[in-house]
């Protein structure tokens, strides 16, 4: 057996929020067009999970549905989940325009948790994006720049957000987000709601 | 600092968060061109001061190209629409032309 | 002299010392005060010297437009020149030094130049220093910088941290006096997501100061309410210490807030920059006051009135015992006012006016207050501080003048709204011709996206302050109003640039009309304060000279940020291990236990070579180029750029990007294909492999990955968006280990494969999936050394385990890692181009004889219609060949081929250039590639390369490829 490592080794720190390498998680690229039926009919058949609405996801158990684009679903799930879950997508979408692609290990992926406006406080200091909860509700899918990389984030719950940058910039992410969250600079701006 | 929405995921996307992608609207010359026709292609642009057509990419986002119309000036947006056509929709040219009359760019008033 | 009252002071804690140093002598002062205040409350008028005369200079203000108290605060690490005292809160330990001064700040050399003030005039430095032109360099240039800036530059980095913050909030509101906190429960209550922000450490602006009662509530109670109202709200974020620099297109601004400046704590962050973005922006800045030209208005003890009643209101500081006040408006009187309240001595109010009867006035007269109407300041007389006040008719030119015993002055010329922020984008002015300022006009409003006007000034921000009960003010822009020169020369308009009033009057004279240019010969309003004070008066005295009318002269621009921002604040997190993104293979770790010398890619750290004990770089770099060629090296190429394209239009969207033809690649197969941009330039290489019948695996360069990428998805979303293609950037999904060298093969086998390794099985250019030892590897048979070389690709979680199997199966072949130096070496050996290196964005494939890589079957690709034009198939084009010096040396990088005789410029001709140099271990020599004149027909031709410093070194045009040209190797 191979011995499997992810990014950080599932790094952690605990400041105003706790945030931790999340460690070795599955993720399939998935490319096809949205709005045909006989495309999310297929991923559905394939992944039992129905193909989220704009900017949102669908969880069903381990795997979720995340929207990127109008042609682009991220489907996460665990990482030994990921080849089989390729494979059944490539059967159920034979004869369609797609791609599906394991990037599993593309990527790195942080739970943080805490308050919920002290994981928004966190988030607010390294992207542009509106941290509010009614621009940024549980279960809706970002896509921005935590300072200078790219990421995407979402809300599982109230006080739980993921966050999942490409896999060689996990140690810059998770140093910006244990700097960010660091006790004494806690801006009490969300926090506090 | 713009904001410009992104018509393929709605977001209202910081100017940091995406990429210029220059003027809109050209048309290729490939092989078989006159040199002029490849000159402008590649080489022409519009600088105008008031309206003007421009690309973008949601590059810190979706990843979608999208065309903006804005006044140069002012930085008012009129509208941000499809990168997969080769004019300004009549809507766009609508707004425009209730703000400036009689506006021409390129081809298109 | 300025003294602490016995008791007053809103804003200090008297049971709370603060022991701070000026210039290294220790004072004392209250938890509240500023730095200010505590300097006047030990007697320190004098805190600093101009910037061109090296006057003496006293505090003028109580805020941020201070022009002269400024300090260097801190030591070593903490050490931030330009501080303004009148907005440094005193904490214990604090300490500040004077500026501008040498030797010390009594005595100053410098202080000559006032003396010489008659020859140092407006454009001083223009006139005087431009000629003889020689004299510039070394003469003039030296002197300058010596005499030039106030404070110094820190020498150590900054030991505090930084960081931003991001918001969207639908009304920011700038200010917290009285007007703010208005709009700020208009917005609220409203239902609008408020962000309201104050730059003081207190609410209510200054209405505490100059207000006893506000809608017939005590001052302070009004504010003290509608704050605490304001942080019951769930929608309203009140931020104090929190100053608002700039506002910028569609609604963002950038709000400065000092978290640790009031109280040291290395381990929280000193500033946080937020960036906000509001839908609507409402300014309550308040207003600034303005001073009066007078003779000798910069002398220590001539303040701005308000700032007198602020320090003795705010802080119980008085800033003299006896002050005269000066004044053309009403709000002289509340600082008359205060000053007798608090038991000073108010010897005179001077009014400018013919009369006096407003209801301050009335209220100062009625306090026993001498009032003296029509009445100005002739000068004002000491050494280094108020002594003497010489007062004149207003209307005349300081005939007859009487003198009053004073140690302080207290002048107020009018009010002006702070405009900036409405200003900054593109909110205009118009003249308010009853308070003689600039207000925002509000049919004319900064625009947002939609068009819409999204900047509102309220309250003094907008000219608007309650003037029931009182008399007009007279604007008076020169006291007395038929001054002389030699009055007028010592009348100050900016105090920290020393420019006067007859400095502006020669700039008209000399024929400078436009306010801007003014301004920049005259260096009116480019101190550090930017004119906060001395901007209407600066162009009233212009204007009255040009016999214009003041909005027609109009003002300089108002630009970012409002008062200076930390270089800290604004660079945030990114600086040491942020600083930038480092991008890491999942092998960095071992490169890193194992000496790797970095090389920066991109964003990615690459090993360089690793080093060994006590070897040299280039000593590592031998090794390794000698192991590969010999024994077997590891190469970690994890950061190659990898891209899936799909779909069945995807060769023939590949058959539009590649030069070559990539459609009729079999399965199974590799490709090296070259990239070229609309233009024609080659922009990227690298090896192409067909994974199945829709799907194709493009390997770029390093740098390329995400240019490539980004590329692709342009080409097919904005032109081909009918063509069934998708593209997915799959380079970090993927290890990449190159196995190089002659025992690769056994290396490999060594480990276990379920794959046929043998050259008839899986030839050169040929790539298959199958397992290494537990491994799920992906084989491509690809060589950029021209050894035999396997290039593995790993899911990038196995990647680190593949490495240290492979290291460990290779240890009897004495399996050697390498780093880019080597793997730049074999390819030059090879003569292989390298992206970057024979290319810079001017180069076609045909310069480099790639011509076999370019399709001529193809009706287009991109690039093909550029190399068409008349310069791509010029004979005379420079063009790839090999360089073998004379003497075995290596050629400098980037030598250029000198040519006899000179261009149009009367610049040497040049052939050619180097685009690749090494010391070859293999060869034992130095070997180049370059881009020579017609370089491929003139084989054996020996050129001159002249070297830096003089000399030249020949070398031979020879072939590029200096190692193995018939492939053996490579193919083994």
């Amino acid at each position: 057996m191979v011995d499997l490592a992810s990014a950080l080794s599932e790094a952690a720190s605990s400041g105003a929020i706790r945030v931790e390498e999340a460690g070795l998680c599955g993720m399939v690229t998935i490319r096809g067009d949205l709005t045909d039926a006989t495309f999310t009919d297929a991923v559905q058949a394939a992944t039992g999970i129905r193909a989220p609405a704009e900017r949102g996801m669908e969880r069903v158990g381990a795997n979720a549905l995340l929207w990127m684009s109008p042609d682009e679903l991220m489907l996460t799930c665990d990482h030994d989940a990921a080849g089989d879950l390729v494979g059944k997508l490539e059967s159920a979408l034979a004869g369609q325009h797609h791609l599906a692609v394991n990037v599993s290990d593309a990527r790195a992926v942080f739970r943080l948790s805490g308050d919920d406006g002290a994981v928004r406080d966190t988030l607010a200091k390294l992207t542009p994006a509106d941290m509010s909860v009614g621009a940024c509700p549980v279960g809706a899918v970002r896509r921005t720049r935590l300072a200078q990389a790219a990421a995407a984030f979402w809300f599982e719950a109230e006080g739980e957000a993921m966050v999942v940058c490409f896999r060689s910039a996990a140690g810059y992410v998770f140093e910006l987000l244990k700097t960010a969250s660091a006790s004494g600079a806690e801006p009490g701006y969300f926090a506090g709601d | 600092m713009l904001i410009l929405t992104c018509p393929y995921c709605g977001v209202a996307c910081d100017e940091t968060e995406l990429a210029p992608g220059g003027e809109a609207h050209l048309k290729r010359f490939g092989p078989g061109s006159t040199d002029e026709e490849f000159e402008g292609y590649l080489f022409q642009r519009e600088n105008p001061r008031g309206v003007h057509f421009e690309r973008w990419r949601h590059a810190y986002g979706c990843g979608k190209w999208f065309h903006a119309a804005r006044d140069t000036v002012t930085m008012e947006v009129f509208g941000t629409y499809s990168a997969q056509v080769t004019e300004p929709p009549e809507e766009i040219r609508a707004k425009i032309s209730a703000k400036h009359p009689g506006w021409s760019w390129r081809e298109f008033s | 002299m300025s003294h602490r009252l016995k008791e007053g002071g809103r804003l200090i804690d008297r049971s709370q010392p603060k022991f701070f140093t000026f210039n290294g002598q220790s004072m004392a002062g209250f938890a509240g005060d500023t730095l200010a205040s505590a300097l006047l409350a030990s007697d320190q008028l004098l805190v600093g010297r101009s910037f061109k005369y090296h006057r003496p200079r006293g505090i003028v203000t109580s805020g941020p437009e201070e022009p002269n108290a400024l300090m260097n605060l801190g030591k070593g690490k903490t050490f931030e020149p330009n501080a303004r005292a009148t907005t440094t809160e005193l904490f214990e330990g604090l300490a500040a030094e004077s500026q501008n001064h040498w030797p010390s700040l009594e005595f100053d050399v410098g202080e000559i130049n006032a003396r010489l003030s008659r020859f140092l005039p407006a454009g001083f430095y223009y006139k005087m220093f431009l000629w003889p032109r020689a004299f510039w360099k070394h003469v003039y240039e030296p002197f300058i910088r010596q005499s030039a800036g106030l404070g110094k530059a820190p020498r150590h980095r900054d030991a505090d941290h930084y960081e931003h913050m991001h918001v969207t909030v639908d009304t920011l509101i700038v200010g917290g006096g009285i007007a703010g906190l208005n709009a700020a429960i208009e917005a609220a209550e409203a239902g609008r997501q408020v962000l309201l922000v104050e730059q003081t450490p207190h609410c209510g602006g200054r209405a505490p100061v100059d207000h006893a009662e506000i809608d017939g509530e005590p001052a302070q109670d009004w504010v003290d309410a509608r704050v605490a109202a304001l942080a019951a709200m769930p929608n309203v974020r009140l931020r104090t210490r929190a100053m608002a620099a700039g506002v910028y297109d569609h609604g963002y601004a950038l709000v400065k807030e000092r978290l640790t400046d009031h109280a040291p704590d290395p381990s929280r962050p000193r500033h946080r920059l937020w960036k906000v973005r509001a839908r609507r922006i409402v300014t309550a800045t308040g207003a600034i006051e303005r001073p009066l030209s007078f003779a000798g208005n910069d002398l220590p003890g001539v303040m701005l009135a308000s700032a007198v009643r602020d320090y003795v209101v705010n802080f119980g500081v008085a800033p003299g015992r006896r002050t005269v006040v000066v004044t053309n408006n009403d709000d002289g009187y509340r600082t008359a006012l205060a000053l007798k309240a608090a038991g000073l001595e108010v010897p005179a109010v001077l009014d400018t006016r013919t009369e006096a009867m407003g209801a301050l006035a009335e209220a100062a007269k009625e306090a026993g207050i001498t009032v003296r109407v029509g009445r100005g300041i002739e000068s004002v007389k000491g050494k280094g501080k108020v002594e003497k006040v010489w007062v004149c008719d207003q209307t005349r030119d300081g005939f007859n003048a009487d003198p009053i015993d004073a140690d302080c002055v207290a002048m107020s010329g009018g009010w002006s709204p702070v405009v900036h922020l409405w200003s900054h984008c593109g909110g205009k002015l118009t003249w308010d011709e009853a308070g003689a300022f600039f207000r925002p006009d509000p049919e004319r409003p900064p625009t947002d996206a939609k068009g819409e006007g999204f900047v509102r000034a309220v309250g003094a921000a907008n000219g608007d302050w309650d003037r029931a009960g009182e008399q007009p003010m007279q604007p008076v822009w020169s006291m007395p109003e038929q001054a002389g020169y030699a009055l007028k020369s010592k009348s100050w308009l900016d105090f920290q640039n020393d420019v006067k009033v007859t400095d502006v009057e020669l700039a008209a004279r000399e024929g400078f009309q436009s306010v801007e240019h003014t301004k920049r010969y005259t260096t009116l309003g480019m101190a550090t304060d930017q004119g906060k004070l001395s901007n209407i008066n600066g162009l009233a005295v212009l204007a009255g000279q040009l016999g214009d009318e003041i909005p027609n002269v109009g003002t300089t621009t108002f630009r970012p940020p409002y008062t200076p921002i930390s270089m800290g604040a604004i660079a945030g997190e990114a600086r040491g291990a942020l600083f930038q993104p480092i991008r890491k293979t999942p092998i960095h770790d071992w490169h890193e236990a194992n000496s790797a010398h970095w090389e920066p890619v991109g964003h990615w750290r690459r090993p360089y070579a690793f080093l060994q004990e006590a070897e040299s770089v280039h000593d590592a770099v031998m090794r390794e180029v000698h192991a590969a060629r010999t024994k077997v090296g590891l190469l970690d190429a994890s950061t190659l750029g990898k891209l899936i394209v799909k779909g069945p239009d995807a060769g023939r969207f590949l058959d539009m990007l590649y030069t070559n033809m990539i459609s009729s690649l079999p399965v199974g197969k590799c490709r090296y294909g070259l990239m070229c941009t609309e233009n024609g330039f080659l922009t990227d290489d690298g090896v192409v492999a067909r994974l199945s019948e829709d799907t194709w695996l493009c390997h770029t360069t390093t740098g390329g990955a995400d240019r490539i990428h980004g590329h692709m998805e342009e080409w097919l979303q904005t032109e081909w968006w009918d063509w069934k293609v998708y593209v997915a950037n799959v380079t970090e999904q993927w290890a990449q280990i190159g196995v190089v060298g002659p025992k690769a093969r056994e290396v490999l086998e060594a480990l276990g494969c379920d794959l046929d390794l043998s050259a008839e099985r899986l030839p050169f250019m040929q790539w298959r999936d199958g397992r290494i030892g537990d491994f799920d590897a992906r084989v491509f048979r690809i060589s950029f050394s021209g050894e035999l070389s396997y290039e593995i690709a790993i899911p990038t979680s196995q990647g680190r385990a593949f490495w240290d199997a492979l290291l460990e199966a290779g240890k009897p072949h004495g399996i050697t890692p390498y780093g880019t130096e080597a793997l730049h070496i074999m390819r030059a050996e090879k003569g292989f181009i390298m992206i970057g290196d024979e290319t810079d964005g001017t180069v076609i494939p045909q310069d480099l004889g790639l011509n076999w890589a370019i399709s001529k079957k193809k009706e287009d690709f991109l690039g093909k219609r550029a190399q068409e034009r008349e310069h791509m198939t010029d004979p005379l084009r420079w063009k790839l060949v090999g360089l073998e010096t004379e003497d075995g040396s290596v050629l400098p990088d980037g030598a250029y081929v000198a040519e006899p005789g000179v261009n149009a410029n009367g610049q040497r001709r040049v052939q050619g250039r180097v685009t690749s140099t090494y010391y070859s271990p293999t060869l034992e020599r130095g070997i180049a590639m370059g881009l020579v004149e017609r370089g491929p027909d003139r084989m054996g031709e020996t050129l001159e390369f002249p070297t830096i410093g003089g000399g030249a070194v020949k070398a031979r045009i020879v072939s590029p490829v200096f190692y193995d040209p018939d492939g053996e190797k490579l193919n083994g």
